[in-house]
């Protein structure tokens, strides 16, 4: 499936956020939006999942989900989202149960999802009782088991530590080399969108327009390899050069302001 | 080095330290300086009768079988009014935490009737419903349906509202999310809410029973100070204290048993 986003912008009351996107995310591509805080890279997610309303522009997409996709666009939160009374295994299913499932076909929707994010253990376990990153893989899960046709990551590893960030990074990317599902992944982080994208779009300062687009032309399972290290530490440089520029006037403006 | 030293602990910013039994200590001080001083003539027993003839007391009233007609008459009217209260403020709330048009019409409405002392609507409610048990637990659903309204349009509020974008993300149905994520996640503040209705449903069933009531422990407690028997009155409020505690007990259980999650 693909993501096809015509001149979206947005406004909250007089504040410009979003200006003019037009972009399209490919079928079976990995799209990292990265830019300056305070950019709109959140709101542009929202409006691809139908969570916020374009002042501006629309969102289309295009071509079948596959067969079996419950939730053809489906949001991964960067809070995880939660609920702390239910079990993980019933988090998992709180995505499915309102589809006229059969209980097997639920109960192995959702021990599926469990196994593929190494929860199987936890599956009895409640919120509380996780560390943060047994919580977003409780959010992945939660996405797989509806199978999507295109995912949707809100900064989905900021708030987690570097070291488990980097270990979910990891198991993401495997995960996500197996079934190549549509994808757009919003971070700050630009070494997690080397890491994972197949193209990079930057976004300006507020109000938040596509500034570059970097393809990263080496893939994904071939970057950590010392061979292409040098390629990926000038893609590094170059985004960085690119990012700066902005963060440095964003943070400057939000001094000012 | 020889101007070494050590490195002075300089607080731990005040916090608590658990003090073991204190509670129990001071409790137990506080009833035998009461009892001492009735004992030995510090104090009128007429005026201040000692715990143990309060105890006495009670247990005559027991053992007379007068304690649970009151007692039963009181709970009647107690359970009824709160019931009532409750499930009406529960709708209420949950019309005006859901529902655009019921919050734009429903909070101006409670803040201004909810300052009204709904004792003070008593005689009113007595014109309207005689008076019999009607107006007694009428005043106390009033008293109860207020603080309810309040306490889960705004429990309803503190659901994080990530938490219901997250369900519409996957395409929960309006009436699901209401099920699954609107309402459990109100249940604490819901819950909270249950204590300060029932203290009010307390203050109210006493102040209704000594107003209007043959029977009652309100009733009892007024009649008891009428004749001077303080020993019967202490009785009388020694009782609703521990109806009061129980009802708290029960509620402490009540969110044990629905809030494990926290």
């Amino acid at each position: 499936m693909r993501l096809v986003c015509e001149s979206v912008g947005h406004k909250y009351g007089a504040l410009d956020v979003l200006d003019g996107i037009g972009l399209t995310v490919a079928d079976g591509e990995c799209l990292a939006v990265v830019g300056p805080s305070g950019c709109g890279k959140s709101t542009l997610l929202g409006i691809m999942g139908g969570l916020v309303e374009p002042t501006a522009g629309r969102v289309f997409v295009e071509g079948a989900a596959p067969a079996g996709s419950l939730n053809p666009i489906t949001y991964v939160f960067q809070d995880f989202a939660l609920l702390p009374w239910r079990s993980v295994a019933s988090n998992v299913a709180l995505a499915l149960e309102h589809h006229p499932l059969d209980a097997q076909v639920l109960a192995a929707r959702v021990d599926d999802a469990l196994a593929r994010t190494g929860l199987r253990e936890f599956r009895d376990a409640f919120p509380k009782q996780l560390s943060g990153g047994m919580r977003q893989r409780v959010g992945i899960a939660r996405a797989l088991a509806v199978a999507p046709a295109v995912l949707l990551m809100d900064e989905p590893l900021s708030a987690l530590d570097a070291q488990t960030r980097e270990l979910l990074m990891e198991d993401f990317l495997a995960l996500w080399l197996a079934a190549r599902t549509t994808s757009v992944y919003v971070t700050h982080n630009l070494h997690e969108a080397l890491r994972l994208a197949d193209r990079i779009c930057v976004l300006s300062r507020r109000p938040g327009r596509i500034k570059q687009i970097v393809g990263v032309g080496v893939p994904q399972a071939d970057r950590a390899l010392p061979a292409a290290a040098r390629a990926m530490a000038e893609l590094a440089e170059q985004l960085w050069h690119a990012v700066r520029a902005e963060a440095v006037d964003a943070e400057r403006e939000v001094a000012d302001g | 080095m020889a101007d070494r030293r050590p490195v002075p602990f300089r607080g731990g910013g005040f916090s608590p330290i658990p003090v073991r039994h204190a509670a129990a200590i001071g409790f137990a001080v506080l009833l035998a300086l009461w009892e001492f001083a009735v004992r030995h003539g510090l104090v009128s027993p007429l005026f201040l009768p000692a715990p143990t003839t309060v105890v006495a007391a009670l247990g005559d009233l027991w053992t007379a079988g007068t304690l649970w007609q009151h007692v039963s008459e009181s709970l009647v009217r107690l359970i009824g009014g709160w019931c009532l209260g409750t499930l009406a403020g529960l709708a209420a709330g949950l019309a005006m935490g859901v529902w655009s048009l019921g919050r734009a019409v429903g909070v101006p409405l409670v803040s201004a009737l909810f300052p009204i002392p709904k004792i003070s609507l008593l005689p009113l409610l007595i014109l309207w419903l005689g008076i019999g048990e009607a107006s007694k637990i009428a005043t106390i659903a009033l008293g109860v349906f207020f603080p309810t309204v309040i306490a889960t349009y705004s429990a309803i509020d503190a659901v994080p509202r990530n938490l219901i974008r997250m369900a519409q993300s996957f395409g929960l149905p309006a009436r699901d999310v209401l099920r699954k994520i609107v309402l459990p996640g109100a249940l604490p503040g819901i819950l909270a809410g249950f204590r300060i209705s029932t203290s009010i449903a307390l203050i109210l069933l006493v102040s209704a029973e000594m107003i209007g009531a043959q029977y009652g422990i309100g009733a009892f407690v007024l009649q008891a100070g009428n004749l001077m028997l303080t020993d019967q009155l202490l009785a009388g409020v020694l009782l609703i204290s521990l109806l009061g505690l129980a009802i708290g007990t029960g509620l402490t259980q009540l969110e044990r048993r629905l809030l494990r999650w926290r």
